[in-house]
């Protein structure tokens, strides 16, 4: 039982890591369907192998199946470029009449005598325990080839996922390597289908490429990765489907792909949602409190009157900076608990009210915000004067030692050099 | 400061306040301030990738907005649909979707319609003369996959003409057209304005600029200038819109305007 | 009503209902999500025949139609969030699938739900499932609910032409003008679901997902006129039942591949010939 285990367990494992790593190609050549397509349209091609040879074998079902796949492929190829209909119809048109084909022919094996018993109808829905270990053996052979394929024409591939018209002014064959691509898509779908079925095998085909997408920029990072994501699919699915007796190991090597993906769209690093839920908070937090610092400076330096620093309501501070007042609140709280802000009574006449002012921390603190944000207009005022002037990611001004005097010299100019220094409000 | 504004605002057919439109990290519009005049041909005009599109889509809230406040004609734009009219990229639409000319000008009027009302003889006749106005009333029921670029953006314009709009916005309308078509859009163009609407006109022809445009906005990530033309075409401010990248652009725009061009587009 | 009359009337309203809404998934590109639904519906089906235990009671159907636009829904999310929209249906779809094969797998011993009867149906049964009121046979259920859910398509359609046109055709411009392209958006999705899931109960998946696009896209070659369009999608869907049918006799084989086979011909028949067509005006 347990070594039986083993077998299904290397064999699905196998099967996700090579359509991974194919199913980057099919994503990246915004085709991430055509393993659910080309599944749908082997139906027809296997069971046409089945009726004339009477057998079960591996052999004459993968040539029935790339038969009628690449058959489909062409019918594709015809139908979108003599007609004005999309990818996407043409898609559809294959798949549903292809697989009707498959429906009608499946029904005529039924009637053929010991038709019953050919365990066709499981390619549907695949049926992972059954396999033993000739199969792993062929699973091995084919998804080592299909990987060594993916190896080989790395380049050519990577021209026809990304821009297959430049590829073919290259003078390569795009039509054929289109073929070629969809021809593996086809071998990896026939040696699924008795693991995990038709509908199934279309999700190997592409979550784990979309899963591997979320963790790299880079296609050589990416194909490993996504085969990296099928197997561990294709293990975690067999693993769970021990747990109970009647657990299906198609299905639940599917749903632990999609639990991967899910994961990788939260939390992957970079391109996850709560990583760019906290980048964008951590930057909104990061404005609002330089805009509140630099409101206040504004305000002490209009007053001009370095000893007494003017203060003001956090409506006044709203007003000005376009922070909504709640957030000027928690923001004035925080810089006070950081002694960049002071609280001090309210005005006469305005009971109830509150105002805040820098302190001689906070005038050092706001003092290179607000130097760096007058840098900045003179900087757009005086562009075409200055060499190499740049912001980096964070909106800090790079600038040559030189440039940078030639900008305080300017400011000096424009009146606009600030004039509360660190050591100021003390 | 919103409401010293606010009188003057309802007249004005635009108002931009410190609009900020990003997409991923990459702020593509930068505190945009902007008043645009009422009867005006303006143009906006800046390097590739500076936001011209962006910053009209942000105006009529197609694309999400960081920050920032638009009024038409002193209203949220949501409000103000009826008074706006649209032209889009031509590369933007399916040209093979099965329908003819007349009934794609039509389209125009729906908005006014509303739910459930059905064109009829008086959005028919508005298509017509909106054709009439731009030449095409001859291929009203010809099947859109069968026009040539030009006239594609003829029937575009139609459309917009169709719905008697206050102000116009119009993406990139003489990217790529014919000489004849050039013109219809100019004879447009100047119709338009006569009638006293607003037209704002996505443009990156710089040598046609004079010609075209009695109003300029030019736009990098920031609005680095914005008014009449006279005033706004200069040396100093194109080498802050473009950089200084391209070294006859204070040429181009010192010299008179040009000579008028026979030629199509660019 | 002979059992043949039913079975092609039943075939003609699932063509007739799905060419109607599929010609509008044909001009917006979208016609893989049809695929995506019908087999997404799938969770939905067993949880509300779980909760029932019958395949016709009106909650498994609301399930499954609520699974529908669940796919739809998250079809859009994963594509705010970046994920390429044909990859986004793949990924959704076959895990809400695998979910549906696991619950019923898990509750096979209290369900009987042949899985490859609800997917892949049998309209040959179609004429003695019957609609019973009291003792009062209204005649087989499948014509009802079917003729339903085509006069629900049918005037939504004709209500919302003008609507549903500008959107497929120009949503921005729509959008401008203060058209709800959202709003029309999940209606068109929501006329998807309701036309897949009352289709799936009386035919089966292949069926529906055939005539999403067989007959849209057949009719899309032959004209220039979305109205003319429509109205060729449900004519072509017709006949393409009435000669799956027929097929299925002569050869003895499931009804229901045999209309998808034929619905193909129909297609390859009049490409070729436009084809030709073609060819010999430019020659």
């Amino acid at each position: 039982m347990f070594a039986n285990a083993l077998w299904v367990m290397s064999g699905t494992a196998l099967l996700g890591l090579a359509s991974g790593v194919l199913g980057v190609f099919a994503l990246l050549r915004r085709r991430a369907l055509m393993g659910d397509v080309l599944a749908h349209a082997a139906l027809p091609g296997i069971v046409l192998a089945y009726m004339v040879t009477s057998a079960k074998a591996a052999g004459p079902l993968l040539v029935g199946a790339a038969a009628t796949g690449v058959l489909g492929v062409l019918a594709m190829l015809a139908i979108t470029r003599h007609s004005r209909l999309k990818e996407d119809s043409a898609m559809s048109l294959v798949l549903t009449v292809f697989f009707g084909l498959g429906i009608m022919l499946l029904g005529v094996v039924q009637r053929m005598p010991g038709g019953n018993q050919s365990g066709l109808d499981k390619y549907l829905f695949g049926q992972a325990a059954a396999i033993v270990p000739s199969d792993v053996r062929l699973i091995t052979l084919i998804a080592a080839l299909l990987c060594l394929m993916a190896l080989l024409f790395y380049k050519e591939f990577k021209l026809l996922a990304f821009d297959p018209g430049f590829g073919a002014g290259l003078g390569f064959p795009m039509t054929a390597l289109d073929l070629l691509l969809n021809l593996g898509i086809v071998v990896a779908v026939v040696i699924g289908l008795e693991a995990v079925g038709v509908v199934l095998m279309a999700a190997l085909l592409t979550t784990p490429a979309v899963t591997a997408r979320y963790w790299t920029n880079r296609l050589s990072v990416m194909l490993p990765l996504a085969g990296l994501f099928g197997a561990l699919s294709g293990v975690a699915g067999t693993l769970a489907s021990q747990v109970g007796p009647r657990m299906p190991t198609g299905p639940l090597i599917v749903l632990a792909a999609s639990l991967f993906f899910f994961v990788s769209l939260l939390a992957a690093p970079q391109r996850g949602l709560l990583a760019r839920l906290v980048r964008f908070l951590r930057t909104r937090a990061r404005t609002r409190r330089s805009r509140l610092l630099e409101a206040l400076y504004d305000l002490a330096e209009e007053a001009a009157c370095p000893q007494t620093l003017a203060a003001a309501s956090p409506e006044a501070l709203s007003r000005r900076t376009g922070v909504p007042v709640g957030a000027v609140r928690r923001h004035l709280a925080r810089l006070s608990r950081e002694g960049l802000v002071d609280r001090v009574p309210a005005p006469a006449g305005l009971a109830g009210a509150d105002a805040w002012k820098l302190t001689a921390a906070g005038v050092a603190e706001a003092y290179p915000l607000v130097r760096e944000e007058r840098l900045h207009l003179v900087c757009r005022m005086h562009e075409a004067d200055l060499d190499g002037v740049q912001w980096d990611a964070g909106g800090r001004l790079v600038a040559a030692p030189e440039t940078l005097r030639q900008l305080e010299a300017l400011l000096v100019q424009h009146g606009m050099q600030p004039r509360l220094h660190p050591g100021d409000g003390a | 400061m919103a409401r010293e504004h606010s009188a003057r605002d309802d007249d004005l057919p635009v108002v931009v306040r410190s609009l900020t439109v990003a997409y991923q990290q990459r702020p593509v519009l930068k505190d945009v301030n902007l008043s645009l005049p009422p009867g005006r041909l303006i143009g906006v005009i800046g390097p590739n990738g500076a936001g011209k599109s962006t910053m009209i889509k942000a105006i009529l809230g197609m694309v999400p907005r960081l920050s920032g406040e638009v009024r038409i004609f002193g209203r949220p734009v949501a409000q103000a649909r009826r008074e706006v009219g649209y032209v889009p990229q031509r590369a933007s639409v399916d040209w093979d979707f099965p329908t003819d000319v007349l009934d794609v000008v039509m389209m125009g009027r729906y908005g006014h319609l509303g739910l459930l009302r059905r064109p009829g003889a008086r959005e028919r006749s508005l298509a017509m003369e909106a054709l009439e106005k731009v030449g095409m009333a001859d291929f009203a029921r010809r099947q859109i996959s069968q026009l040539s670029g030009g006239q594609q953006q003829r029937v575009f314009l139609a459309r917009a003409l169709a719905q008697d709009a206050r102000i116009y916005f119009m993406d990139e309308p003489f990217a790529g057209v014919d000489a004849a078509t050039e013109r219809a859009i100019i004879g447009l163009l100047t119709d338009l304005k006569a009638r006293g609407r607003t037209v704002v006109v996505v443009h990156h022809d710089l040598q046609t600029v004079r010609e075209y445009f009695d109003w300029l906005v030019l736009l990098n990530v920031r609005v680095l200038a914005a008014g009449p033309v006279e005033r706004v075409f200069t040396p100093e401010n194109l080498t802050h819109t473009y950089g200084g990248r391209l070294g006859s652009l204070a040429l181009l725009a010192g010299a008179q305007p040009p000579a008028r061009r026979s030629l199509g587009g660019d | 009503m002979t059992a043949s009359l039913v079975i092609v009337a039943v075939g003609a309203l699932v063509a007739g209902s799905a060419g109607l809404v599929g010609s509008f998934l044909v001009l917006r590109r979208m016609t893989m999500l049809g695929d995506a639904i019908s087999h997404a519906v799938l969770p939905g089906i067993a949880l509300g025949f779980l909760f029932t235990g019958s395949r016709a009671a009106p909650i498994m159907v609301l399930g499954a139609a609520l699974f529908g636009l669940l796919t739809t829904w998250l079809v859009q999310a994963l594509q705010r969030a970046g994920v390429q929209e044909d990859a986004g249906m793949g990924v959704t779809f076959t895990a809400l699938f695998a979910l549906g094969v696991v619950l019923i797998s898990a509750f096979a011993g209290r369900v009987h739900l042949d899985l490859e009867h609800v997917l892949y149906g049998e309209i040959a049964f179609a004429p003695w499932d019957l609609w019973l009121v009291g003792d009062v046979s209204l005649g087989p259920r499948a014509l009802w609910t079917m003729g339903a859910i085509f006069v629900l398509d049918l005037v939504a359609v004709l209500l919302f032409f003008k609507e549903l046109k500008i959107c497929a055709f120009d949503p921005e411009t729509a959008s401008a003008q203060g058209i709800n392209v959202t709003a029309f958006h999940y209606l068109l999705m929501t006329l998807v679901s309701i036309t897949t899931v009352g289709a799936f109960d009386a035919v089966g998946a292949i069926l529906v997902v055939a005539m999403l696009v067989l007959p849209g896209a057949t009719a899309y070659l032959l004209t220039d006129r979305l109205s003319v369009m429509l109205a060729l999608a449900v004519g072509i869907g017709v006949l393409a039942s009435v000669l799956g049918y027929l097929l299925a006799r002569a050869t003895d084989t499931p009804v229901a591949g045999a209309m998808a086979v034929a619905g193909g011909a129909v297609f390859a028949v009049t490409f070729v010939i436009r084809l030709l067509r073609q060819r010999r005006r430019r020659a």
